[in-house]
């Protein structure tokens, strides 16, 4: 059904949720990236076959629905069970018919599927009060995980393009501007831009054409949160876009999304053909006189067209290389003519911001950051997945509460936000609460979301290292100081890991940063410097063992760090000599191991895998005096 | 350049008939001689040149600046190594090192009988599983050195 009219939209609307409200049991297959890797397409299809083959929907009136990513992808496949709301994580496709037997029809619920609490041993049954979730407020991702997004009547169920029909329908562009201005909601891409002051000056440029650009070109290394939402909620990304287009007066729209989200190009595909079919893209959207329509652009896999100049040049069919930045994009952007570009979930927040009111999404977070954030919890955390919070929560709360604490219980050391424009936050500061301000203040940036957290085995020279060579590799080279300068402080650091480090070389780092960070043409350069400047803020130490007694405290770097078994904590079980990957472990079962030091790369694969913690590091230097004597 | 011998243009044309000849279609253009062809080859770059109307040094440039484009011919099965800060930490670099001792090529290498071409990426957004590998179109989380035969062998899903 073509949507012509208010009315009519609100028919449909009134159906949708009728149709949805007539089936209260439902089986929620989580078809995310993460659950499809550990075979939930298989689990879906499982429920699909079992319901179809005892003739189920007569009995139960069972709804299977695959979602997008419910974000708990450490705990995959995960299956939701409505009404109980039952939350079964890691499911096989073999215990399906137990699961409609026991559950579906039975009623009950099998305790081992269920979630099991770290913190107390406890299983928990609700999927609300599973800690991950129970501290969770979601605005963007509002949907995603309760909604097919293949299925634009489900969407529409949960009040996807209800802001679009008031936006349209009741509110003038001027009025949408004032309500996104009232919301107080910043990019959630990086930079943390006003929405509606980047609107406003865009609708205010001359231009002939305007074009309303999504930025799903996610390539902060630990943050995937776009890529949910782009996956799981298409619906909510396009409804951001028609909002800013009408606020601004454009009538083309492209979504720039990474070739490495196939995923993510598929769904928005069907998204963008079902709401074209509906009324909902194209001319007169909605039976209004606003036209716009949307194209998808895939990315090339290049770092830099996360840049909005450099994104502009790569959807014009250009190498993306960014230009200077006293030429805005919403006076000259794609094609010279004003552009608004924003990133994913600002977009994805706007409907629900005209929906409830900018008040509403202001009334939460802080004083300069409103509203809330999704966050990419990753790295050396218990529970890893995607959370959306307010503003101003602690990062305590975001690593240990929600994320559980530590992995293996292991000492915290840092977390790493920002991605290669941030940087790491020191154990000192886990009290900080998250806002854009605040993160600056600590030396890192909020950037797209990533959290990365980091324990006693991690090496924050290696850190740095790790962010110069991306960064490295991923610089267009326009520039020299960013092209040359990261080369430079690369050769630096290589050294530093090897143990070659000498004395100057940290007033060198921090020469070269201060270089770029003022030479730099484009922020991609600017920032940097920040990954190794916050680590020499908060880890200077670890630098200065590095350069001065050629050992790495964290027993990462290989060149310095040797591996040996502690005798009276070795229990022989063997499992060090299964993970080596060079048989330098010697050893049989219920017998001491040794590990022969000529053999061993200093991989740590050893390490990772003893029960009895019987593994320790040590600098080469000391395994290299001791064999003198 | 390497010597090449010439390919079949019949579906370069199929390509090009479904984007307007000019230069904003480039990078969608060469993104599907890439799917078709595994690479980009040649004969097919001066081809899209011509069809649409861009100097052939631009169209080297921009085949040259994007990730997602080789000019050599790639393995039958692309393996991806996930590079992201996240799989770093969780030993994204013993994988590499594993694939380069079992099929004695690194990244960016293909085997000599073209079955496998190695590359890492910049992250592929499943961090939370890091880390992260992928063979042909299946994902491995958590994916172990001590496993790569079977990820090689392009296991089931149960055993993931």
């Amino acid at each position: 059904m073509r949507i012509d009219s208010a009315e009519r939209f609100a028919a449909l609307r009134a159906e949708a949720r009728q149709r949805d409200e007539s089936q209260p049991r439902k089986v929620l297959v989580c078809c995310g990236t993460g659950c499809l890797a550990t075979g939930a397409r298989g689990v879906a299809e499982a429920f699909a076959a079992e319901v179809a083959a005892r003739g189920l929907d007569v009995e139960v009136n069972l709804g299977v629905k695959t979602t997008g990513c419910h974000g708990f992808c450490e705990r995959g496949p995960l299956v939701v069970i409505q009404p109980e709301g039952l939350l079964y994580t890691k499911v096989k496709a073999k215990r399906v018919p137990e699961i409609v037997d026991r559950t579906i029809v039975g009623g009950e619920p099998i305790p081992g599927l269920l979630y099991k609490n770290p913190a107390n041993g406890e299983r928990v049954s609700a999927y609300h009060e599973v800690p991950f979730y129970k501290h969770q407020v979601r605005v963007a991702m509002r949907n995603i995980g309760r909604i097919d997004p293949t299925d634009l009547m489900d969407a529409i169920a949960h009040d996807a393009y209800a802001g679009l029909a008031k936006a349209l329908f009741e509110m003038t562009p001027e009025q949408v501007l004032d309500e996104v201005e009232r919301s107080g909601q910043r990019g959630r891409g990086g930079a943390g831009f006003s929405t509606a002051r980047k609107w406003r000056s865009c609708r205010a440029a001359p231009g002939e054409r305007r074009f309303m650009l999504c930025n799903g070109d996610e390539g902060d290394p630990g943050a995937f949160k776009d890529r949910s939402i782009m996956e799981g909620d298409p619906h909510s990304v396009l409804e951001g876009m028609i909002i800013g287009a009408y606020a601004i007066g454009a009538h083309e729209g492209f979504i720039y999304v990474r070739d490495e989200y196939p995923l993510a190009v598929v769904n928005l595909e069907l998204a963008i053909a079902e709401a074209r079919r509906h009324g909902l893209l194209g001319e007169s959207i909605m039976g209004s006189a606003f036209d716009f329509d949307i194209r998808i652009s895939r990315g090339g896999g290049a770092f830099v067209c996360g840049e909005s100049s450099a994104l502009m040049r790569s959807l014009e069919g250009k190498t993306g290389e960014p230009r200077a930045k006293y030429v805005h994009s919403t006076a000259k952007g794609l094609f010279d003519q004003p552009t608004v570009l924003n990133n994913v979930e600002t977009l994805a927040g706007i409907g629900a911001i005209i929906h409830h009111g900018g008040a509403w999404f202001a009334a939460m977070g802080t004083e300069r950051s409103k509203g809330t954030k999704a966050f990419s919890l990753v790295g050396k955390v218990k529970n890893t997945g995607l959370v959306e919070l307010p503003m101003g929560t602690t990062l305590r709360h975001i690593i240990f509460d929600i994320g559980g604490g530590i992995l293996n219980d292991r000492p915290f050391k840092a977390v790493q936000t920002g991605g290669p424009s941030g940087g790491c936050v020191p154990e000192a500061l886990l009290d900080l609460p998250v806002d854009y301000e605040k993160l600056t203040e600590a030396g890192s940036m909020m950037g797209s979301g990533g959290m990365i957290v980091m324990d006693d085995r991690t090496c924050m020279v290696d850190v740095a290292r790790y962010f110069l060579a991306f960064l490295t590799e991923e610089s267009c080279g326009k520039c020299v100081p960013c092209r040359e300068g990261l080369k430079q402080m690369l050769a630096i650091y290589d050294a530093l890991v090897d143990g070659r480090g000498s004395d100057g070389d940290i007033a060198r780092i921090e020469r070269l940063a201060a270089g770029m960070q003022l030479g730099s043409l484009c922020e991609l350069g600017k920032s940097a410097p920040n990954p190794v400047l916050s680590t020499l803020r908060y880890f200077r130490s670890e630098y200065e063992a590095h350069i001065a007694d050629r050992a790495c405290p964290a027993g990462i770097c290989r060149a310095l760090t040797a591996y040996e078994i502690v005798p009276e904590a070795c229990d022989g079980c063997h499992a060090c000599f299964k993970a080596c990957p060079t048989d330098a472990i010697e050893g049989t079962i219920k017998e001491l191991h040794v590990i022969h030091q000529d053999a061993c790369i200093s991989c740590g694969a050893c390490f990772d895998v003893c029960p009895t913690q019987a593994i320790r590091t040590l600098p080469k230097v000391e395994l290299a005096s001791r064999e003198v004597v | 350049m390497s010597d090449q011998t010439c390919v079949e243009l019949a579906k370069a044309e199929e390509i090009l008939d479904r984007y307007p000849h000019e230069e904003p279609s480039l990078i969608q253009v060469l993104q599907d001689v890439h799917r078709a062809y595994n690479y980009l080859p040649c004969d097919v770059l001066v081809r899209v040149a011509e069809a649409l109307g861009v100097p052939l040094a631009k169209v080297f440039s921009v085949a040259t600046f994007y990730k997602a484009f080789s000019l050599e011919p790639q393995g039958d099965t692309i393996i991806k190594v996930c590079m992201g800060t996240a799989c770093h930490i969780r030993g994204a670099g013993q994988l590499v090192e594993e694939l380069e001792r079992k099929l004695g090529i690194g990244p960016d290498q293909t085997t000599e009988d073209l079955a496998f071409t190695v590359k890492t990426v910049n992250c592929v957004g499943a961090c939370a599983m890091a880390p992260v590998m992928i063979v042909g179109e299946k994902y491995w989380g958590g994916a172990k050195p001590a496993r790569m035969e079977t990820y090689l062998a392009g296991g089931t899903d149960d055993e993931n």
